[in-house]
């Protein structure tokens, strides 16, 4: 059992929580994931380490309610236990002094590319960062983004807030800029890391994407995770969750996260009619 | 010789019909009366033939012997000074190539049922547990600690034994619950979770310390645990990692691992969605690829799951298959349907990337290959299609390589399983242990069992030195 320490919502679907788990906090690094299941009965999902604190012994995740576990998983609040908290699971972020890193953030991703462009600021590089939301009620932690990087782009789809229009926008732009772009991280919904991967493919720059397929164990020991990343087929949870951008198959990612929709449909209606409807 | 009574005393099974459609145990143990008749056959030769055939050399004619004479006590007495798993083994153990195929009443087809008469004595302890006093006396404590890595067969008899010796252990497993592929493989109705929970129960009952959710090579490497007080390291995580076939069309949506089907239905409780959250595709026509036991678990929990048609796709004929003759005679009664010197060479998907069918070469027997069965040669030009939503792959497994990739010195083979002394389970590392199927590659319980017995001894040994 696992003790929830904080939590915070950041806005109306996407919330946070700060777990007490000092073994996983010691080893965590960026780009790194957990796999939780809140209760006996509750499902395994993996959600990224957002940041962690060693002395304190805890782990920040951020989440978005989806479907049945994390909608469950909202409902929680400081003082509350989750019963397993696995990991750090999958290979960290490959983080070195590349020169002009840009990292992209779609949705509740804001948060998951934190560690990431704080360890390539760290390492000496220049990050450039884009945030993108739907509209403005959905955009959180600007203000930590921008204080680790050293530009911050941000874009809602529907121009209620900052730039209007997605974040391949601005991506390209910064590509056909004087500036060398020596590498793209992008985090997001699949759809917008495919389209990200499309952006930079004719400027040849290295994009690096972390793929969420449906996942078990997160140990390698299923196979419920296989992508494919340049014609070979993989486990995105021990061989990733990042990958170039350029080599994977996207279809069938998207594919692959369809197979349990119905099922995923009749487990939300059931626990809605039971608990009286989502929040 | 006295006169020879070759009836063996069959076992009480579910109905095929109904047993099809629930996960509740297909067979449903002896009664007293069945027991004692079964354990009056054995004629207790004084060349104990039987035991040879058990790799951890229980003692069978004498608690065959307690048995027939009423004292069950004295049953599990005997019993559990060589096994401490025995309604595991009584139940899994592939007795008719082990401790049965060895019993003196083997050339007259009627060996004694040693297999059910152990889970007799294992079943009658569960039950009476209250009445027998422990017997177990505290060890004096050694102070040395001991990491055991993994909490399947080898490293719950491993933690148990070194426990019982004095040291101080403590058990890694990286899934939410202990057992290994007893829990997380081997189906509710051939192995009930509950029997594989209180053997778990009581290995901790003995002072354990049992850390879940510890993947160990993420959380805490070997060398880390050697270096933050641990004298010895136990290393028993399995052969966990799946193999796939490498034809086109593998990642189709509804083409799970075998280990991914029974995880999703065992572990997760799959086949009581949408009480437990986590679910599994049917399909109305499931194919199983493979021969083995876990093929047959497979195929037994699609059926049970309520997919209309299930087949066994084997590459081989049925004299080859490796899986126990009692669960392909199961699979039969139930329904499977067997498609033999059959081999997969593609998958079919519609528009939206799901499984629709699957293109079959038909193969025959050539000359025996290295394992001693004789090769599958595709017989070209035989191509055909079997229409199919549901595949399941059960071709085997290997060792995940988590362990030895984050371990400074292990040596490992080309499988990918690590190389240790068979009498001892050391490895070249020092201070490291290994045994069970991260040794030997997929083999059986009680094989795993032993080479956790035997790497607790030796780690006794060590840690007196
Ligand atoms: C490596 C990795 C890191 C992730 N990090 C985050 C994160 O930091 N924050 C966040 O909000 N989400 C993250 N996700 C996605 C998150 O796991 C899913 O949103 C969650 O599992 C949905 O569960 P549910 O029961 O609420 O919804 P469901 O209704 O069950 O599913 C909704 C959709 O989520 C996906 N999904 C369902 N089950 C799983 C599963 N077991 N594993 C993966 N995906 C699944 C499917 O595509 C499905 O259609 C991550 C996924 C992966 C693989
Ligand atoms: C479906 C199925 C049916 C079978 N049927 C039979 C049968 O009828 N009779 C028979 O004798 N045998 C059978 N077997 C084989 C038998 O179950 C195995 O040979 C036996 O369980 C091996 O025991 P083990 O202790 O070596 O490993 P396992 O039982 O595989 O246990 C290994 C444990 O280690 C854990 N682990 C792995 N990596 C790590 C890590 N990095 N850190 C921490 N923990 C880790 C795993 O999660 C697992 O719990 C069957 C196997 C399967 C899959
Ligand atoms: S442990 Fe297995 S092989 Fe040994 S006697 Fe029991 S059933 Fe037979
Ligand atoms: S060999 Fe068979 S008959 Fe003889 S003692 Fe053993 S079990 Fe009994
Ligand atoms: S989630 Fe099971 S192998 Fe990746």
């Amino acid at each position: 059992m696992y003790e929830i320490l904080l939590k915070q919502d950041l806005v109306p679907n996407i919330h946070l929580f700060k777990v007490g788990v000092p073994d996983v906090a010691k080893k965590a690094q960026a780009g790194q994931f957990v796999v939780i299941r809140i209760d006996e009965k509750g499902e395994r999902i993996p959600l990224t380490i957002a940041d962690w604190d060693r002395e304190e012994g805890s782990i920040t995740i951020v989440f978005m309610e989806v479907g049945t576990t994390t909608h469950r998983l909202a409902l929680l609040k400081a003082g509350d236990f989750i019963t397993d908290f696995i990991g750090p699971l999958g290979l960290p972020t490959h983080i070195d002094k590349f020169g002009t890193v840009v990292c992209v953030a779609g949705g509740f991703a804001v948060a998951t590319i934190m560690p990431i462009a704080r360890a390539m600021r760290e390492k000496g590089n220049k990050v450039i960062s884009i945030m993108g939301a739907r509209n403005k009620a959905l955009i959180f932690w600007e203000d930590e983004l921008r204080s680790v990087s050293d530009q911050l782009i941000v874009t809602t789809d529907d121009g209620s807030y900052a730039r209007k229009g997605l974040v391949t926008e601005p991506l390209k732009e910064l590509l056909e800029g004087s500036d060398t772009i020596d590498r793209v991280i992008a985090i997001g919904p699949s759809i917008m890391m495919k389209f990200c991967a499309k952006t930079t493919l004719p400027f040849g720059v290295k994009t690096i994407v972390s793929l969420n397929p449906i996942m078990v164990d997160g140990t390698g020991m299923c196979g419920c995770c296989r992508v494919s990343v340049g014609g070979e087929t993989k486990f995105a949870c021990v061989d990733g969750a990042d990958f170039d951008g350029h080599q994977v198959d996207w279809d069938l990612l998207f594919a692959r996260q369809r197979i349990y929709l119905d099922e995923e449909k009749c487990s939300f209606e059931k626990w809605q009619s039971q608990f009286g409807g989502s929040s | 010789m006295a006169k020879l009574n070759l009836n063996r005393e069959p076992m009480p099974r579910q109905d095929p019909k109904l047993r099809g459609k629930n996960f509740n145990e297909v067979a449903l143990g002896y009664s007293t009366q069945q027991a004692e008749a079964e354990a009056s056959r054995c004629i207790q030769c004084p060349k104990r033939n039987c035991v040879e055939g058990c790799p951890v050399d229980v003692d069978i004619p004498d608690f065959i012997k307690a048995i027939r004479d009423g004292d069950m006590p004295e049953a599990v007495r005997i019993l559990k000074g060589k096994n401490s798993l025995p309604g595991i083994c009584g139940r899994v153990c592939p007795q008719e190539i082990q401790c049965e195929s060895t019993c003196s009443l083997a050339k007259r087809e009627a060996p004694i049922a040693i297999g059910r008469l152990e889970r007799y004595v294992a079943d009658w302890e569960r039950a009476n547990k209250k009445s027998l006093n422990s017997p177990i006396a505290k060890p004096t404590p050694t102070g040395k600690r001991v990491a055991v890595v993994g909490s399947g067969p080898a490293s719950l008899t491993a933690a148990a034994d070194l426990v019982k010796l004095g040291h101080s252990v403590t058990l890694f497993e990286a899934l939410h619950t202990a057992g290994g592929v007893l829990m997380y493989g081997i189906p509710e109705f051939r192995l009930p979770k509950e029997i594989v929970q209180a053997e778990v129960d009581f290995v901790t009952s003995l002072g354990v310390e049992l850390k879940l959710d510890s993947v160990v090579g993420k959380l805490v490497t070997i060398d880390e645990l050697l270096n933050n007080g641990y004298g010895a390291v136990f290393l028993g995580t399995g052969a966990g990692l799946p193999m796939f076939m490498d034809i086109p069309g593998e990642n189709l949506n509804g083409i799970y691992s075998a280990n991914e089907f029974l995880t999703r239905v065992n572990l997760m409780k799959a086949y009581r969605f949408p009480e437990y959250d986590t679910p599994v595709k049917v399909g109305k026509k499931v194919a199983v690829i493979g021969g083995g036991n876990v093929a047959m678990d497979s195929a037994r929990c699609a059926l049970r799951l309520g997919a209309e048609e299930v087949y066994i796709v084997y590459r081989r004929s049925e004299a080859e298959m490796p899986a126990r003759r009692e669960e392909v005679e199961n699979a039969m009664e139930e329904g499977i349907q067997f498609k033999l010197l059959t081999n997969p060479k593609q998958f079919l998907g519609d528009e939206q990337n799901w499984v629709v069918g699957m293109e079959c070469y038909q193969t025959e027997l050539g000359k025996p290959d290295a394992s001693g069965r004789r090769r599958p040669v595709v017989k070209e030009g035989s191509e055909f299609v079997i229409d199919v939503d549901v595949v399941i792959v059960a071709l085997g497994t290997t060792p995940n390589p988590l362990i030895a990739s984050t371990t400074q010195g292990l040596e490992t083979t080309r499988r990918g399983t690590v190389v240790a002394d068979e009498a001892t389970g050391k490895t070249v590392k020092d201070k490291v242990w290994a045994g069970g199927d991260i040794v030997t590659g997929a083999a059986t319980v009680i094989s795993a069992m032993g080479a956790g017995k035997r790497a607790a001894a030796d780690i006794d040994k060590y840690l007196r030195g």
